[in-house]
């Protein structure tokens, strides 16, 4: 085997000699009898079974004493098993939609099972990390997995740094909060409203005047918004190659929050586009209105006024992230995805075997852009309104390093990527922080190194692991024998 | 390699001959920006001139940050993110030796004291900066030499904000501040406060400010000199223009890229004394922004080219006092990033070679 061309593996190759326990596993099962001949001739599920039953007894051995072992956790664990151990795959024709399916009944009925009337959580308390995400936490999370998954598209499968990513993000959010709220009001002689136009918006107040549209409408408005300003952006700036594009775009994701930040009075003309530091607050719920509520009783009207207005949002994020690994994944078959991952490997070649480099960039930063704006509308819409603070490069960093943590490519690591980060920035962080601060005496708010500890995560992952915890087979090949990283010379199409 | 220079020439060919509508935007871009001064000049002639003098100040500040972005890029063809921050950490070493029992620096402390104090806070800044730079370097960035380019760019950005976390660790997420002399430059209280001269109704031109080209101009001057007439200055050439030939003649290119961070970071901390002087407060996040700043100086000037990064920092600094300063049609501070973003932006796409740099393979 040759030298592997990237230093990092060397290191990877030295940590993975110190892990002892690992490499002396057999010698240590070989005391209750078990070789690893004996192992590799039990058929699979028989395999699997024993590696499920040393899981059970390592977390019984770890979870008693630190937070206990009730009923929940023993439920997950025959959950797991039940997953793991049948061959589910063969069975059958429909056998390999079982494990999706349970997984997505499993997410999708999180908010029934997770939590009692009062809202406190039933389940177990994970060891250090503390209680599972609430239900408002996991709307965060499922947000950050389809911003994570759609710039994916641009880093992953095209291989083109954005660092400005967050621009996408606002210009989602203050589309879908300025068309659905009283910004646009204006204000006559009596202090009322001059403007109002509703079309499908639910919950209207028609005396506050302003513009209300639909907010399943501006969704996709706020997302193709969005990505014609990718492309706008891009046009100029993809000629540009690596380190210059992302530098480019980390200019963008600067200069467009500022925009928000000053634009309540556009250079004194006295527009008043976002509402300026305040941000456009108090936004139109999202819903199906009463005529559809009165004959379909399961969709509600308005979800601001529903019983349940977290897992509503919920569900509904439920169904967008399904709908952008769904095209993500289709998009990476395409004949475009392929453009795109020639691309990334080897722009000369691609060039040469007729791959239009212009057109196929630029759709892969229209279609980031797309999932983008899609998502920052819909956070818009949970937190009712767009603030300019939330759009810092802190932010493009943050989506970035779920992409690359969870691997770089993989739409699957990236969902466990950003779900996990997104965990932590919103709740994991301050119980871990409480935990140690309990535990070891000491008073560090934990929280406030988020960024630190993203940036450990960052270089520990590009150090040790580049490819991502769940890499991609091809991305991983990519970094190991390297990839034609000459830059090739003038090519606009 | 041949393609490349025949390219080049190309290139060359059509920029003197045919119109290229993107040029011509960029011209005239530039020549409202003209029209713009003209105008400017014209109206509130003081203004302009003190906004002037002020960018002068601010451009030295930003030059010295720009010079360590575009001398790890010349070495290492690396965006160093984490410079910024470095910066910022030199800011907080130097206030917290400037209010050390050992300096002790205070209002009215005579000259004797005020001088040797600030260039031993100087010194053990640089070096201090310097050290922390060479750390950077070793842990982040050398064992990734030789994989693709953005994996060490991911890795500076991770190096930026871990040391945006120690300064939060060591100082808190507040600003730290030096009491300030209550002069027009609201500079630090232990430097003269009164104008060196003062024209128009409002003009003045303070000490503090002259003092900040004081300690920038021999730091750049020596910095020249340590390039250009030294032998480990050749051997940074050297290994800047081709890295396995460099090794090939006897230069220990491993040693000469941690003395390439080593001079970078004492310029970074350099600055950083000069800024906590000069505007007395820093907070752990200032670093970041300032150092996008004077990367926008680097890329202005021509990354890698050490005039340059001198050119780009003044003009940086010219463009944003005359933005926040002039009355007539200026877009004010509040559009500071953005307006240093787009020049940026707009650089890179007309220009990516600089003002006076090569032209680079990165640019279209």
């Amino acid at each position: 085997m040759s030298e592997p061309l990237y230093p990092g593996a060397q290191f990877r190759e030295k940590f993975r000699d110190s892990w002892r326990i690992w490499r002396h596993r057999w010698a240590v099962l070989g005391f209750v009898g078990i070789t690893e001949e004996r192992f590799h001739s039990w058929p699979l599920p028989g395999q699997r079974a024993f590696i499920a039953g040393v899981i059970g007894a390592l977390l019984l051995v770890v979870l008693t004493p630190l937070s206990g072992f009730d009923v929940s956790a023993l439920g997950a664990y025959l959950i797991f098993v039940g997953l793991y151990v049948p061959s589910w795959k063969r069975l059958g024709r429909f056998g390999k939609f079982v494990i999706p399916l349970a997984f997505l009944a499993l997410v999708a009925g999180y908010p029934e099972y997770g939590f009692n009337n009062d809202g406190t959580g039933k389940l177990f308390t994970i060891p250090i990390l503390g209680a599972f995400p609430n239900v408002h936490t996991a709307v965060v999370m499922l947000i950050f997995v389809m911003m994570a998954v759609g710039l994916n598209v641009v880093v992953g499968y095209a291989g083109l740094l954005d660092l400005g990513y967050v621009a996408f993000y606002a210009i989602g959010a203050y589309t879908a909060a300025v068309l659905a709220s009283t910004q646009f009001a204006g204000q006559n002689a009596q202090g009322g409203p001059t403007r109002f136009f509703n079309l499908g918006g639910v919950g209207i107040d028609k005396t506050l005047g302003g513009i209300h549209i639909s907010v399943w409408l501006l969704l996709i408005v706020a997302g193709l918004l969005t990505a014609l300003l990718g492309m706008l952006i891009g046009l100029p700036t993809l000629r540009l190659r690596g380190d210059y594009l992302a530098i480019v775009t980390l200019g963008f994701g600067e200069i467009l929050p500022q925009i928000a930040r000053n634009g309540d009075n556009f250079f004194n003309t006295g527009l008043n586009l976002t509402n300026g530091p305040q941000g456009v607050t108090s936004m139109d719920g999202i819903g199906f209105g009463s005529w559809i509520h009165r004959n379909v009783s399961i969709l509600p009207a308005n979800y601001l006024s529903a019983s349940n207005p977290d897992e509503l949002y919920f569900w509904t994020a439920i169904c967008l992230v399904l709908i952008t690994i769904f095209c993500s994944l289709r998009l990476r078959d395409s004949k475009l995805g392929r453009a795109w991952i020639a691309i990334r490997e080897d722009e000369t070649a691609a060039a040469a075997m007729g791959v239009p480099l212009m057109r196929t960039k630029t759709l892969a930063y229209a279609i980031g852009a797309f999932f983008g704006g899609v998502a920052g509308a819909y956070f818009a819409e949970v937190n009712t309104g767009a603030q300019p603070d939330a759009f810092a490069f802190q932010f493009s960093v943050a989506v970035l390093v779920m992409v690359i943590l969870g691997g770089v490519g993989n739409v699957w690591g990236v969902l466990v990527g950003a779900a996990f980060l997104a965990y932590l920035d919103q709740q994991g962080l301050a119980d871990t922080g409480a935990w140690l601060n309990q535990h070891l005496n000491i008073t560090i708010d934990v929280p406030k190194y988020e960024y630190g500890i993203f940036g450990v995560f960052l270089l520990v992952v590009m150090l040790f692991r580049p490819h991502g915890l769940i890499p991609e087979a091809r991305h991983k090949l990519e970094f190991e024998e390297g990839v034609a990283d000459e830059p090739l010379y003038d090519v606009t199409q | 390699m041949v393609t490349n220079a025949r390219k080049g020439e190309l290139l060359a060919v059509r920029r003197w001959t045919g119109v290229n509508p993107v040029s011509l935007i960029g011209l005239a871009v530039v020549a409202l920006l003209i029209v713009w001064l003209a105008v400017n000049l014209e109206k509130t002639p003081a203004d302009f001139f003190q906004a002037f003098l002020i960018g002068i100040t601010r451009g030295s500040l930003y030059a010295l940050i720009a010079l360590g972005y575009t001398l790890v890029y010349g070495i290492l063809e690396l965006i160093n993110f984490a410079h910024g921050d470095l910066f910022m950490l030199g800011g907080m070493i130097a206030m917290t030796l400037i209010g050390s029992d050992l300096f002790g620096l205070h209002a009215g402390d005579s000259a004797l004291h005020v001088w040797p104090a600030i260039l031993a806070v100087l010194g053990i800044t640089m070096i201090g900066c310097g050290l922390i730079n060479v750390t950077v370097e070793r842990i982040a960035y050398r064992p990734l030499r030789g994989a693709p380019r953005l994996v060490p760019l991911i890795t500076a950005i991770a190096a930026s904000f871990i040391l945006q976390n120690i300064g939060i660790a060591t100082k808190g997420s507040d600003y730290v501040t030096l009491n300030s002399g209550g002069g027009r430059s609201g500079a630090a209280d232990f430097l003269p406060q009164g104008n060196v001269f003062t024209f128009g109704k409002n003009g003045y031109y303070a000490w503090a400010d002259l003092i900040v080209l004081l300690i920038t101009a021999p730091v750049l001057i020596g910095l020249v000199w340590l390039v250009q007439r030294t032998k480990q200055g050749k051997a940074m050439r050297a290994t800047a223009q081709d890295r396995e030939a460099a090794a090939m003649m006897g230069i220990d290119v491993n040693r000469t890229i941690s003395f390439t961070f080593l001079i970078a970071g004492s310029l970074a901390g350099a600055a950083g004394l000069v800024y906590a002087m000069y505007f007395t407060s820093v907070r752990f996040d200032q670093g970041f922004q300032l150092g996008l700043f004077a990367f926008t100086a680097a890329v202005l000037g021509g990354i890698g080219n050490l005039p340059g990064a001198v050119l780009g920092g003044l003009t940086i600094g010219i463009v944003e006092a005359f933005n926040n300063t002039l009355s007539w049609h200026s877009p004010g501070g509040d559009w500071k990033q953005s307006i240093v973003f787009a020049i940026l932006i707009m650089i890179l796409v007309f220009r990516p070679e600089g003002l006076l740099g090569e032209r680079t393979p990165e640019g279209g």
